[in-house]
C-alpha cells in the first residue's frame, strides 16, 4: 500500500487510485473506533483544527467536528459567512488571521470554486476542502466510495448513476472523478438545462432516459434539487422534475435486485427522492452519514502527519 | 527644442526601411527624415540596432480616475503607457462618476494636460450612467474632447437605444465602440463556458453572448449605414461575422487584446484571478482565429484593455474578484513574442495594428506614421531584447497580470511624444 | 553484519506451548480469560497460544486483535503517518482477565500504548503480558508475566521475529546489527 505524502486535500484531481485505496482502508479502521463505547483515540492530541465555513452546512461541519474530536484534536468553528467579504476583508485575509493563531488544519467551505487552492498556496496549515463552489467536495465523494465498497464489495466495474442538477453539483464533479479513477462507469442523468454537455469531458456518460439509467445501474445517486435553481428558471417546474426524474418505487421496479440508493443529503423528499425509497430497503443514506465521520477521521489522521509544506508566502 | 533620432530603422505600416535614417523633430512635429541629418542644437538619441515605429496608440484603456484612484490614476496610467511605448491612449468612461457629461470629460483632459507627457483622450459614455436607457449629450461630449463613445464594461443591450445611438452619433460624427455582451447570458459568469468551466464548476460565459451582439450591431450598422467599432473581440464566431460583414462593405472595425491572442481558458485552471477578464479567455481555436484575423485585417488594431486592479481586489476568490488585466507594460513584448516572432504579423503590420489603424479609426490625421509633417510621436523598440515580466517592475499602480514570470522578446527602449522623451530605459 | 538465529521453528512453538500452560496455571483455567494480540505478530502469537489452550482445555478463550498505532507516543514526530489497521475486539473486556500478547518486549512503549488502548475498551479486572522475546532495555516501568525467551542484547542490535502466518517463512528469531539510517 502506498504512503500518504499530501499535505492538503483540495480535490480528487491529483489523488491516485492507490491513495484513495489507502484512505478507504484507513477509514475502515476508524469506523471501528466510532463503534466503541469510548469513541476517542489520542492520535491527534494537541493539534488544532479550524472549521472555516463561509457557507452554511450543518452536516458536513458536524461530521468534520466529530471526526476531529474523536481523534482528540481541539476544534473551533468559524462561520465566516459572506459578510466579511462585504466588510472588505478578503478570504485570504481572514484565513491568514486564523493561521496566525497557530492552527494545524483548516477545513474550508466556500461558495466560490478554488478558494481551498488559494489558501493552500499561501498558508502552511493543512487545507481540507469541505466543498468549494460547484467544483469539488472530495470528502463526500470519498465517503460515497467507502459506502459503495462496503455495501457492494467493490467499486471497479460498477455502473453508477448520478441524477439531477449536475451543473451546480460539486458532489457530482468529485464523484465522477473519484469513481472513474477507481474504475467505475459513471452516467449522469437529469434535465438538459442542468446537465452541461461538457460533462462528457470529465469522463461521464450522459443519458437523459431515467428508466434506462435505473435499469442498468448498480448505484443510483439522486442529488438535491436546490430551490434557488428553480427560481433561476432552470426547470419548467418542480412538479415536472419530480414526475420525470424523481426516484420513486415505481421507477425502481426495473432496477437491479441489489441496487443501492445514495444521497448526499439533505433530501427533498417527494422531489428528487420519494420518502418510501429514502427509508426503503435499497437506501444507504444513513450509512453514508456514519461513514462520513470515519472517512473524515482517516483524512485528518493522514494529512496531519505529513511534513510542513513550502508556501508562496515563504 | 529639437530632437534628433540617429540611425533609425523606420517601420511604417506600409514598409520597413532597409537603411538607417535620421529623424529630426522640431516644435513637436517631424521636420525631416533623411540619412545623416546635422542639427547642432538638437538633443540626440542613437537608435542603432533598434526599430523605430510611429508612436503607439491604444484606444482602449481604463485609468480609474475619478473614483478608484487606489487602482490607477491618470498620472500613473500615463507613466505605464509611456513605459509600454504608447504616445496616445483613450480612456474608457466607466469611472465613478461615469464620463457621461462635459465636466468629467474635462477633468480627464485637464489632468492629462497638467501632467503633460503623452496624449490622453477621454471616451464618453453612449448612455447616461452606462445604463442603456438614455443617450448622453453627444455633441457636448465631443466638444469636451471625447474621441469616441462607449459604454465599455457594459453593453448597450437595449436594441432600440443602440439604434438611436448609431443614428445620432453618425450625425455628430463620433465613433461608437461596443462592448459586445448579452448580459442575460452571462449573469454570474467567471470564465468561458466550455470544458474548463464544466471541470471547475464555474458559471460560464457562453460564446453567443458576444457574437449575438456583434451580429445585431452589424445588422444595425448595415441598416443605418453607420460606423461601428467592436471592442476586444475574443471569439472565432464573432470574427467570422465581422469578416463577412466587411466583405459586404459594412463600415465596421474591430480590435483585439494581447491576452486574447496569448492565453486560453486553461489559465483559469490554477484559479489565478489575474486571468479573469471580460470577455473571458477562450479556447485554442479562438486564439488561432484572433491571430488569423489580425493577419488578414478582419481585426484592425491591437488594444490593451488596460484594466488595473489593486492586489486586495484580486486576492478574492474567482467569483468575487473583478475582471481585468494591467496591460500597457506587457503589450509590445506580447505582440512581438506571440505575433511577430511567430510570423503572424510582419513589423510593418505591427505598426499598422498598434499605430496607423488606431489613428485612422479615431481620425487622428497627423498620427500613426513616421513622415515629415506628422506629429513627433515615436516609439523605439529593441526587437531582440529578452526580458521577464516582474511585479516589481510595473510602474502602473497595479500588478494584476497573468504574465508575471513570463519571458518575453521585444522591449520598448524609448517613447517620444511631440518631440519630448517621455520614457527611456 | 552478523545475524544469528536464536530461536527456530521448534523452539518458538515450544515457547508458545509453555506460555499457554503458564497462563492456564496462573489463571486456573479459562474462566473470564481473554487473549488480545498486538498487531501484527502479537496477533499471530495470540492465535497460536489460544490454539494450545484449546488443546489443553478443550475450549478457546475469546480472542482479540489490537492495533496500537493511534496510541503511539511518537505520532507527532514521524514524517509520514503509519498505516492504521483495524482493531477487532468483539467482546466486552470489563471484568475480564486480559492477556496481552506481543512478539518482542523492548522499550515498553508499545505496551504502554496498548494499555491505554485497552482501557478505552473497558475496565478489565487484570491485564497480563505475554511476549515471545524479552530483550531488555526498558524505558518504562513495564515487565512481562510470561516470557518465551530472555535474550540479552545491546541497544544497537535488532531483534527480528519471523512467523509463518505473517511472514510466509518458517518461524525464527534473529538477532543482528541494527541497520544504520
Amino acid at each position: 500500500m502506498s504512503e500518504w505524502t499530501k499535505h492538503d486535500l483540495l480535490d480528487l484531481q491529483d489523488v491516485s487510485r492507490d491513495e484513495i485505496e489507502l484512505i478507504l482502508q484507513t477509514a475502515k479502521s476508524f469506523k471501528e473506533v466510532s463503534a466503541r463505547d469510548v469513541k476517542k483515540v489520542p492520535a491527534l492530541r494537541g493539534k488544532t483544527v479550524v472549521m472555516l465555513f463561509f457557507e452554511n452546512s450543518t452536516r458536513t461541519r458536524s461530521s468534520f467536528e466529530l471526526a476531529a474530536k474523536r481523534l482528540s484534536a481541539d476544534t473551533i468553528n468559524i462561520a465566516a459567512g459572506s459578510s466579511s467579504v462585504s466588510k472588505g476583508e478578503s478570504v485570504l485575509d481572514t484565513a491568514r488571521n486564523i493561521e496566525a493563531m497557530n492552527v494545524d488544519a483548516i477545513i474550508v467551505r466556500h461558495s466560490a470554486g478554488g478558494v481551498p487552492q488559494m489558501l493552500s498556496r499561501h498558508l502552511k496549515a493543512s487545507i481540507i476542502n469541505a466543498g468549494d463552489g460547484c467544483r469539488s467536495h472530495p470528502t463526500q465523494a470519498l465517503l460515497d466510495m467507502f459506502t459503495i465498497k462496503e455495501k457492494l464489495g467493490r467499486i471497479e466495474g460498477l455502473k453508477v448513476a448520478i441524477v439531477g442538477d449536475i451543473r451546480h453539483s460539486r458532489v457530482a464533479r468529485s464523484n465522477i472523478k473519484g469513481l472513474t479513477t477507481m474504475g467505475a462507469e459513471v452516467t449522469v442523468c437529469g434535465p438538459a438545462t442542468l446537465v452541461p454537455r461538457e460533462v462528457v469531458s470529465l469522463g461521464a456518460k450522459i443519458n437523459y432516459d431515467i428508466y434506462d439509467v435505473i435499469k442498468k445501474s448498480d448505484v443510483i445517486m439522486p442529488l438535491r434539487i436546490q430551490m434557488e435553481r428553480q427560481e433561476q428558471k432552470f426547470l419548467p417546474s418542480l412538479r415536472e422534475y419530480a414526475i420525470r426524474f424523481g426516484i420513486d418505487k415505481t421507477k425502481l421496479k426495473e432496477a437491479k435486485k441489489n441496487v443501492i440508493i445514495m444521497h448526499p443529503g439533505p433530501t427533498n423528499r417527494g422531489l428528487e427522492l420519494s420518502a418510501e425509497v429514502a427509508d426503503g430497503e435499497y437506501s444507504v443514506i444513513l450509512d453514508q452519514v456514519t461513514n462520513g465521520v470515519a472517512v473524515r477521521m482517516a483524512i485528518l489522521y493522514l494529512l496531519l502527519g505529513t511534513k510542513e509544506k513550502p508556501t508562496e508566502d515563504g | 527644442m529639437s530632437l534628433l533620432i540617429k540611425n533609425a530603422i523606420i517601420v511604417n505600416a506600409d514598409r520597413m526601411a532597409k537603411q538607417p535614417q535620421d529623424i529630426l523633430i522640431e516644435k513637436g512635429v517631424i521636420a525631416k527624415i533623411a540619412p545623416s541629418i546635422k542639427a547642432d542644437k538638437a538633443k540626440v538619441i542613437d537608435a542603432k540596432d533598434k526599430l523605430v515605429l510611429p508612436g503607439l496608440i491604444d484606444i482602449h484603456v481604463h485609468f480609474r480616475e475619478p473614483g478608484q484612484e487606489h487602482k490607477e490614476t491618470i498620472e500613473t496610467g500615463m507613466a505605464a503607457a509611456a513605459k509600454g511605448g504608447f504616445t496616445t491612449v483613450m480612456c474608457m468612461p466607466n469611472t465613478n462618476p461615469v464620463i457621461d457629461n462635459r465636466s468629467i470629460a474635462e477633468l480627464v483632459v485637464n489632468e492629462a494636460k497638467r501632467i503633460g507627457t503623452i496624449n490622453v483622450f477621454p471616451i464618453g459614455a453612449i448612455t447616461e450612467g452606462l445604463k442603456s436607457e438614455e443617450l448622453t449629450d453627444m455633441f457636448e461630449l465631443k466638444d469636451a474632447g471625447c474621441a469616441a463613445l462607449s459604454d465599455d464594461g457594459r453593453c448597450v443591450s437595449n436594441s432600440h437605444i443602440m439604434r438611436l445611438a448609431m443614428e445620432y452619433a453618425k450625425m455628430v460624427g463620433i465613433l461608437l465602440i461596443q462592448h459586445c455582451e448579452d448580459h442575460d447570458l452571462t449573469v454570474g459568469s467567471v470564465m468561458n463556458e466550455g470544458i474548463t468551466s464544466a471541470l471547475l464548476g464555474f458559471k460560464g460565459h457562453p460564446g453567443p453572448a458576444e457574437s449575438i451582439i456583434v451580429a445585431r450591431d452589424i445588422e444595425l450598422a448595415h441598416y443605418l449605414d453607420a460606423r461601428m467599432h467592436f471592442a476586444h473581440m475574443s471569439l472565432k464566431r464573432s470574427i467570422e461575422l465581422i469578416r463577412a460583414a466587411k466583405a459586404k462593405g459594412i463600415k465596421i472595425t474591430a480590435e483585439a487584446t494581447p491576452h486574447h491572442f496569448t492565453l486560453t481558458e486553461e489559465a483559469l485552471k490554477s484559479f489565478d484571478t489575474n486571468a479573469k477578464v471580460n470577455p473571458p479567455l477562450r479556447t485554442e481555436e479562438d486564439v488561432a482565429a484572433v491571430k488569423e484575423a489580425l493577419n488578414d485585417g478582419t481585426i484592425d488594431c491591437i488594444v490593451t484593455d488596460h484594466a488595473p486592479h489593486a492586489r486586495e481586489d484580486k486576492e478574492h476568490d474567482l467569483d468575487h474578484a473583478p475582471c481585468g488585466i494591467t496591460g500597457l507594460e506587457t503589450s509590445v513584448g506580447l505582440a512581438v513574442t506571440e505575433l511577430v516572432d511567430t510570423k503572424v504579423l510582419s513589423w510593418p503590420q505591427l505598426a499598422e495594428k498598434m499605430a496607423s489603424a488606431p489613428a485612422r479609426i479615431m481620425g487622428l490625421t497627423k498620427k500613426g506614421a513616421l513622415a515629415e509633417d506628422y506629429d513627433g510621436d515615436v516609439t523605439i523598440i529593441d526587437p531582440k531584447a529578452e526580458w521577464v515580466v516582474r511585479e516589481e517592475d510595473f510602474v502602473s499602480k497595479s500588478v494584476n497580470s497573468p504574465f508575471v514570470g513570463r519571458k518575453l522578446k521585444g522591449r520598448v527602449e524609448a517613447t517620444i511624444c511631440a518631440g519630448k522623451v517621455v520614457f527611456s530605459r | 553484519m552478523t545475524n544469528s538465529t536464536i530461536m527456530d521453528q521448534e523452539t518458538v512453538q515450544r515457547a508458545v506451548t509453555r506460555i499457554a500452560h503458564e497462563i492456564l496455571e496462573k489463571n486456573r483455567g479459562i474462566k473470564d480469560l481473554c487473549i488480545i494480540g498486538i498487531r501484527t505478530r502479537g496477533a499471530v502469537l495470540a492465535e497460536r497460544i489460544n490454539a494450545c489452550i484449546k488443546q489443553i482445555e478443550g475450549n478457546k478463550a475469546p480472542l482479540g486483535i489490537l492495533d496500537i498505532t493511534l496510541y503511539r507516543d511518537d505520532l507527532t514526530t514521524v514524517d509520514i503517518q503509519p498505516i492504521v489497521r483495524e482493531t477487532l475486539i468483539k467482546f466486552d473486556i470489563t471484568g475480564k482477565k486480559v492477556v496481552l500478547v506481543d512478539d518482542v518486549l523492548f522499550t515498553g512503549r508499545t505496551i504502554r500504548s496498548a494499555l491505554d488502548a485497552l482501557i478505552d475498551f473497558g475496565r478489565p479486572s487484570s491485564i497480563q503480558l505475554a511476549v515471545l522475546v524479552d530483550r531488555g532495555h526498558r524505558e518504562l516501568p513495564i515487565r512481562a508475566d510470561y516470557v518465551g525467551k530472555n535474550i540479552p542484547t545491546s541497544v544497537d542490535q535488532d531483534v527480528k521475529v519471523i512467523l509463518k502466518e505473517s511472514d510466509k517463512k518458517d518461524d525464527q528469531v534473529i538477532v543482528g546489527e541494527r541497520k544504520k539510517k
